[in-house]
């Protein structure tokens, strides 16, 4: 039996930016469903430990902290790739979000008056707390800031947080729809009008028709394969089904991150908390590389920085040999085990459960993994897609774009209630002004062709491969030539053999054709997406020349600001031959490209004025498709206001960049 | 040194195939270091049977995914090494939840209406302010909040309780600590009266029989049997008040 039902707001994805969108919209009275692959409080936001930046300035170390440097840190983190202006709506925005999830019961660690014993660059300090701001929301270093900014619940703020959100979700009557997935948008070329969809406990497809549809549903971490610290259901479903429109572009999709620390040999994410707290990374020699390397900031400097030092290591044949290939050590022994079973409990459970060491005895071996996906759905400010009215993206699905070519610690889950928030209000206004007008019959098109798509999977048969075999085949070109250092001839050679495993997805052959959900059968109607996925990150790091952020060519070792300052656009519609490929300018902008303080200082300056560069802005991206926003693009910039923001907190500017 | 050869029986069962009948299927694998249930399940689907049922996410024990019984205790399987494992492995799905098919329950559905019966979300005071500082917190008790929020709701915990399997209303064990948690929460607004009608009846604190396999089977290690001799505690002490 299929079935077509209506919703105002359809949010696919329901995780904590899902679920925040979700909440503003159902406030508002709007009728919301989520579909969600696993039971909301399952997602992987649950996994985010280290914490969530915001600069609410509360304890000694955090002293002098505002907005204004939490948004020069996110774009110097983002190596100028960032849209300034989103940069600034989210750094403004943040203490907010963090205060609001006070009041959503989020148990945040709190300022303790007194003295507090902290390791601050592996050295133990005692810190005098002062008493006016007891009890108020601690901060920790986390991720390469100018002050310690990141709020935390122990070492489970993304489960806190998602617990938290997934209550207001519960008190608001929010129909939550979890093993449910959308196979494919309904749009009519021009508005988007929901999702086809398919049960994950029958197996039954339907339609759910929607005045507005949000799309939140992570990042694309498993087309890395094992190579990810990212949940097995992170396999890009939401850029993926934006991608198949042909409409909607997405940005950025080679601005891809790695974390310096996921376990070996499973991929899970120890956190940066680990470093923060005072842990060293050691080669097999037993020396921390990092005290050489990067002396200012050591084990805390930024993550893509960190990571490939990492890799440095062990392609100089420093690492730690093992079966599943070499790694190096994180070493927590000092911090003890009072420390290590308190604050990092998360960490040494991890430790105790997935490896069987204690770490206060042991060192804990791991090696830079994919983390994170700067890349996605192309957003304007509201959150709303380029080219589609009506669809809107918020999180890691999205490219909206506050993190440019490298994400922060600590931002992205600063970013899912942010974007949350402010992108949910926007769909509220825009739902209450559209009415559902579209022929059922479009729907019942679209339909018909998710579910012929279903009967080509069970009809197939012949000697094509498995289709984990192609997973596992695209994981390794991925993390070998699409990884942490890109070269042209890597490259090159991902792109043939991606396309090879692209092509070879039509001919694999299920193994299981029985009835209900298939388990088999769902991975199979995700993996096309994900092999259409890599290989626009793979197109879009052969074309991008130069190295920014996370994106590090060596054979263009220089950020190329003369060239290169904008964002890759990708458009590919499911019948489309190949992917054409688009760049726009990355946004207006206030803080001009300079050094970001670590890292390679050189870089190419841009040849246009900053006046010209910033002219063109607006009306280049509205010809890429960007829709106008509500408010002005850049309205909510604050020109300058970055200017004098190190020396009023009693910091070194770290450089002033070229003139205006 | 050989790898040892593990054998698994499996449970299986697909509600949505007319032809399927409740069964037990073998399976072997040779064992690989470190090798966890994520790990073997996961080859086992991929090369033995690509229609084995089981549910993971996280695969690090903090999404709550992939609660199941492991030789008849319920468990984590992305947490349970295979070293610390007979050579013969009996998996079954969670009992007290519905079955989706082999190992896969329906945690979902029980959970949301756990939450809704007992109100698992902070009945605020007063609404937000976005130009307000936060309120203060003592950083014991926002430690002493966590630790009770901790709970992953993996279900092992009903799983394991007497009562949760044949009464359906009961709030069970994970519903309880949640109650206890929003309970010692100041920025929750419910008076103990208002928690006596949650807490003190049948589907609550006092449906529990007291054989408490809760607490030993805990991935979380929460300590249950603290959180029902508070929950008691504060159900006598408000009866008495109200008698007064």
């Amino acid at each position: 039996m299929e079935r077509i039902e209506s919703t105002d707001v359809l949010v696919i994805g329901g995780g904590l930016a899902g679920e925040r969108c979700a909440m503003e919209a159902a406030a508002a009275g709007l009728r919301v469903s989520i579909l969600s692959l696993v039971p909301p409080r399952r997602s992987h936001s649950c996994a985010a430990q280290g914490g969530m930046q915001a600069a609410l300035a509360n304890c000694f170390m955090a002293d002098g902290d505002s907005p204004d440097l939490h948004f020069l840190d996110t774009v110097r983190g983002s190596d100028w790739g960032a849209d300034q202006e989103v940069a600034r709506i989210f750094a403004d925005n943040a203490p907010i979000a963090v205060r609001e999830l006070a009041h959503f019961g989020v148990p945040w660690t709190r300022v303790r008056s007194g003295p507090n014993q902290y390791h601050i660059k592996g050295e133990k300090v005692v810190i005098d707390e002062p008493a006016e701001k007891a009890g108020l929301i601690m901060h920790r270093d986390f991720g390469g800031t100018a002050k310690w900014r990141a709020c935390y619940a122990a070492a489970g703020t993304g489960h806190a947080a998602l617990y938290a959100v997934d209550g207001e979700v519960v008190r608001l009557g929010v129909n939550v729809r979890d093993r449910a997935e959308a196979l494919s948008l309904v749009h009519d070329g021009g508005r988007c009008w929901g999702a086809v969809t398919r049960c994950l406990r029958t197996g039954r497809p339907g339609v759910t028709l929607a005045r507005s549809t949000v799309i939140a549903t992570g990042g694309y971490g498993r087309i890395y394969g094992k190579y990810t610290t990212h949940a097995t259901i992170n396999e890009g479903t939401g850029a993926s089904l934006a991608m198949d429109t042909g409409l909607v572009p997405l940005g950025n999709m080679e601005a891809v991150q790695f974390h310096p620390t996921g376990l070996w040999p499973s991929g899970i994410l120890v956190t940066e908390g680990c470093r923060g707290d005072g842990g060293y990374l050691l080669n097999r020699d037993m020396e921390r590389f990092m005290v050489e390397l990067e002396p200012a900031k050591q084990e805390l400097a930024s993550r893509d920085v960190v990571s490939r030092h990492m890799m440095q290591q062990i392609i100089d044949g420093k690492g730690v040999n093992h079966p599943a290939g070499p790694h190096l050590w994180l070493d927590l022994r000092h911090l003890g085990v009072d420390h290590l079973t308190t604050k990092l409990r998360e960490v040494y459970e991890i430790c105790r459960d997935f490896l069987g060491i204690k770490p206060w005895e042991e060192l804990i071996p791991v090696r830079p993994t994919q983390h994170y996906s700067m890349g996605g759905i192309r957003v304007n400010k509201d959150g709303e897609a380029y080219s589609l009215a009506g669809l809107y993206a918020a999180g890691e699905a999205a490219c909206w774009d506050m993190h440019g070519f490298n994400r922060l610690g600590g931002n992205s889950l600063a970013e899912t209630l942010v974007a949350g928030r402010i992108v949910g209000q926007k769909v509220a206004e825009s739902t209450r002004r559209t009415r559902l007008e579209i022929d059922t019959s479009v729907a019942n098109e679209f339909l018909d062709r998710e579910h012929a798509r279903v009967q080509s999977w069970l009809n197939r048969s012949g000697a094509g491969q498995s289709v984990y075999a192609i997973r596992d085949a695209i994981g390794e070109i991925m993390i070998n030539k699409v990884g942490i250092f890109r070269t042209g001839s890597d490259l090159a050679e991902a792109v043939e053999e991606l396309r090879v495993l692209h092509d070879e997805v039509d001919r694999a052959v299920l193994g299981c054709r029985d009835p209900g959900v298939n388990p088999e059968l769902s991975f199979a109607l995700r993996l096309k997406g994900m092999a259409r996925l890599a290989l626009v990150a793979a197109k879009g790091a052969l074309a991008r020349t130069e190295s920014r952020g996370a994106h590090c060519r060596v054979d263009f070792p220089d950020r190329d600001d003369s060239n290169w300052l904008n964002r890759t656009l990708v458009r590919w519609g499911r019948d489309d031959a190949d992917p054409a490929f688009e760049y726009e300018p990355v946004g207006l902008l206030d803080l001009p490209p300079g050094h970001r303080g670590y890292g390679k200082a050189s870089h190419v300056e841009m040849t246009e004025s900053l006046d010209a560069y910033n002219e063109a802005v607006i009306d280049q991206q509205r010809r890429h498709g960007m829709r106008d926003p509500g408010e002005p693009v850049g309205s909510a910039l604050k020109p300058g206001a970055w200017r004098d923001a190190e020396a009023r907190a009693g910091l070194k500017a770290i450089e002033a960049g070229q003139s205006r | 040194m050989t790898a040892r050869k593990l054998t698994f029986e499996i449970f299986r069962y697909n509600p949505e195939d007319p032809e399927s009948k409740p069964h037990m299927q073998e399976f072997t694998l040779a064992e690989e270091p470190y090798m966890t249930l994520f790990r073997a399940l996961n080859m086992i689907r991929e090369e033995q049977d690509t229609g084995l049922q089981f549910d993971f996410s996280c695969r690090s024990a903090v999404c709550g995914s992939c609660g199941m019984m492991v030789n008849g205790r319920p468990t984590l399987a992305c947490k349970t090494l295979t070293s610390d494992l007979a050579d013969t492995v009996r998996l079954h799905p969670l009992p007290a939840f519905k079955l989706i098919g082999d190992l896969s329950v329906d945690t979902g559905t029980w959970f949301r209406a756990m939450a809704e019966q007992v109100g698992a979300w902070v009945h605020e005071r007063a609404p937000f302010d976005p130009k307000a500082v936060e309120e203060p917190m003592d950083d014991e008790l926002a430690a002493a909040i966590y630790e009770s929020d901790r709970c992953i709701e993996c279900g092992c915990c009903v799983a394991s309780c007497g009562v949760a399997n044949v009464r359906p209303g009961f709030v069970a064990p994970a519903g309880m600590n949640r109650i206890a948690r929003f309970m010692m929460d100041p920025r929750d607004a419910r008076s103990d009266t208002d928690w006596f009608d949650v807490v003190s009846n049948d589907d609550g604190v006092f449906g529990c029989i007291g054989l408490m396999a809760c607490h030993d089977v805990c991935p979380k290690e929460l300590p249950l049997l603290e959180v029902y001799a508070y929950l008691r505690r504060r159900a006598l002490g408000t009866a008495f008040l109200k008698k007064a």
